[in-house]
């Protein structure tokens, strides 16, 4: 008992955090922690966000069609844009998924292990966020986009250009998101990589010495 | 809070609100009052009317037609449009479009009561209410005696009873105590209408602010205007004024000591919204304000329809359509009795 708190003092301190603070408790929570509230807040405040959008631009549209029902076909884009948003989140999180590897238990506090897990967090989040006020621009614009369009048609391609602006944001955050997500690199693979290294070594010097027998058995008949 | 009102007010009123701008899509523009000035007759106007919003409510009418009956048709078309807003609305909205029409009401009493004072009969009286301010037990109106009997056979039970705790006196209804009467009670109704904006927050509250206020200041000048050389006293003067608005409290002070009109010009005056209004008179001349008041009052009515997500859009659609609806009074009044010289007088055009 002594001697495993001894081995994580050393190892805090090594971190650069007192055992006994936040800073101590922070760290050892699993990093796969982080990964799946990463990977949930990346679709689930996506999908929150497109469906906020989509909400605030129907209704505008449904009540305005009923005096224009020209409106109708066009104005589905702007729905469309805010379904894009959810799309966003639905592949950032399928892409995050798989870069959940597993690591032996003594790796797992590792600071390598710690970076992957934060990683995987924070492309989540700004995935998640970005297209969450992606989505409630896009829905606005919508919903102006639907009444404005009802009163005057030639404002229709004007607005979508606003919106189609709206809409880069959301593309923005995925982005970002996927250039962080490629930092999610775990401890494994290059201790795997080590031991196979070892492992191919052993075979050569095996194989090395059957040949120095076989040389010295056929030399001696 | 000020500024997010587009998060959260689809939820509830995006429907109704895109529903209402489709209406006033719908509303007369100059080009067609141009086509209604050049009618000859009630029937041209009636043609005319049919191209536009009003058509399904004045194709059945036989001709010949008479004023009252294009007037209460276009009505009807206002009343249809209310009704559907209404029966589809959710808390605040539905109190919010309620208050509207209790401006209407008051008209009403006022009307049945007045007509009962001058013996006429109570059926006609109602006939000729507007049917937006009406309610159950109207009818009983013609019964009461004095104001206190007014209140406790008939108006405790309407939304107009917290508006007479000011006017509960056992004096005999005459003339003018009715219009005092009237005045009270559109007052009450002006700072309760105000209060409940306010407490709604937000646009709504800026915009709405901003029509009550003109509302308000327009009564108090054409009170003013209207008790010159009456018995009417200083201070009942002032206490028919509603307490908020520009001219609270200090153009008040100056209007009760008003005797005439150009003294009334002159306390406007140092108002900048309204110098405008009065700049357009000549000395001496006051047919035109009312026209002036109107025109400013459709102009601030539209700029409301500038912002989305608030409810002023609502109060702004009915307020124009019963402008539109006096446009057509007028035109019709003119064409009908050949004097189309003068429909440019009273016509104000919105768009």
């Amino acid at each position: 008992m002594i001697t495993t708190i001894a081995v994580r003092d050393r190892r805090m301190s090594g971190m650069g955090v007192d055992a006994s603070s936040w800073g101590a408790a922070l760290v050892r929570i699993s990093p796969y922690t982080f990964s799946a509230i990463g990977i949930a807040i990346s679709i689930g405040v996506s999908v929150l966000g497109a469906a906020w959008g989509i909400y605030i631009t129907g209704s505008s549209l449904i009540g305005a069609a009923i005096e224009a029902p020209r409106i109708t076909s066009k104005n589905l884009i702007s729905v469309i844009f805010c379904e894009a948003v959810a799309i966003y989140g639905v592949i950032v999180a399928i892409i995050l998924q798989t870069k959940l590897e597993s690591v032996p238990t003594s790796k797992m506090y590792d600071a390598e292990s710690l970076r992957a897990g934060y990683a995987i967090f924070a492309s989540g989040i700004i995935v998640g966020f970005a297209n969450l006020v992606c989505g409630l621009c896009v829905g606005i614009i919508g919903s102006s986009c639907a009444l404005s369009d009802a009163q005057n048609s030639t404002l229709f391609v004007k607005i979508l250009v606003i919106e189609i602006f709206g809409s880069a944001l959301g593309l923005f955050g995925v982005i970002v998101g996927i250039i962080m997500s490629a930092q999610a690199t775990w401890p494994t693979k290059l201790i795997s990589g080590i031991f196979i290294v070892i492992w191919i070594l052993s075979l050569v010097s095996r194989r090395k010495n059957l040949c120095e027998d076989s040389e010295s058995f056929f030399w001696d008949s | 809070m000020y500024g997010f009102e587009a998060l959260t007010f689809n939820i509830h009123g995006g429907y109704l609100e895109a529903i209402v701008r489709g209406h006033r899509a719908g509303l007369l523009t100059t080009a067609d009052y141009n086509n209604l000035c050049q009618c000859e007759n009630l029937d041209d106007i009636k043609m005319h009317l049919s191209a536009t919003k009003y058509g399904p409510y004045l194709q059945n009418e036989p001709s010949p037609l008479h004023t009252t009956t294009i007037v209460e048709k276009c009505t009807l078309k206002l009343v249809d449009d209310y009704k559907h807003m209404l029966c589809q609305a959710t808390e605040p909205m539905s109190t919010f479009l309620e208050y509207i029409r209790y401006g209407h009401m008051i008209d009403n009493v006022v009307l049945i009561v007045t007509g009962t004072l001058h013996e006429r009969d109570v059926q006609e009286l109602i006939e000729k209410c507007h049917p937006l301010g009406m309610f159950d037990s109207i009818a009983t109106l013609a019964v009461a005696q004095n104001m206190r009997e007014l209140y406790r056979l008939v108006l405790v039970d309407t939304p107009l009873a917290p508006y007479f705790s000011e006017c509960l006196t056992s004096e005999d209804l005459d003339d003018m105590n009715i219009e005092i009467m009237r005045n009270t009670l559109y007052k009450a109704y002006l700072e309760d209408f105000y209060k409940f904006c306010q407490k709604l927050g937000g646009a709504t509250a800026e915009i709405m602010s901003d029509l009550l206020a003109f509302e308000a200041d327009r009564r108090a000048v054409n009170i003013t205007i209207n008790s010159i050389g009456t018995e009417l006293t200083r201070e009942d003067r002032k206490k028919l004024y509603s307490n908020f608005g520009l001219l609270y409290p200090y153009g008040h002070e100056e209007l009760a000591i008003c005797e005439d009109i150009d003294q009334v010009r002159g306390v406007m005056e140092k108002y900048p919204p309204y110098q405008a209004i009065f700049s357009k008179m000549s000395y001496g001349e006051s047919q035109m304000l009312d026209k002036a008041f109107y025109e400013e009052e459709v102009r601030r009515l539209c700029l409301a329809f500038e912002q989305q997500f608030h409810y002023g859009v609502f109060f702004a659609y009915m307020r124009l359509r019963e402008q539109e609806i006096r446009n057509l009074m007028w035109i019709s009044e003119c064409v009908a009795q050949n004097q189309k010289s003068r429909i440019h007088d009273s016509v104000v055009y919105m768009f």
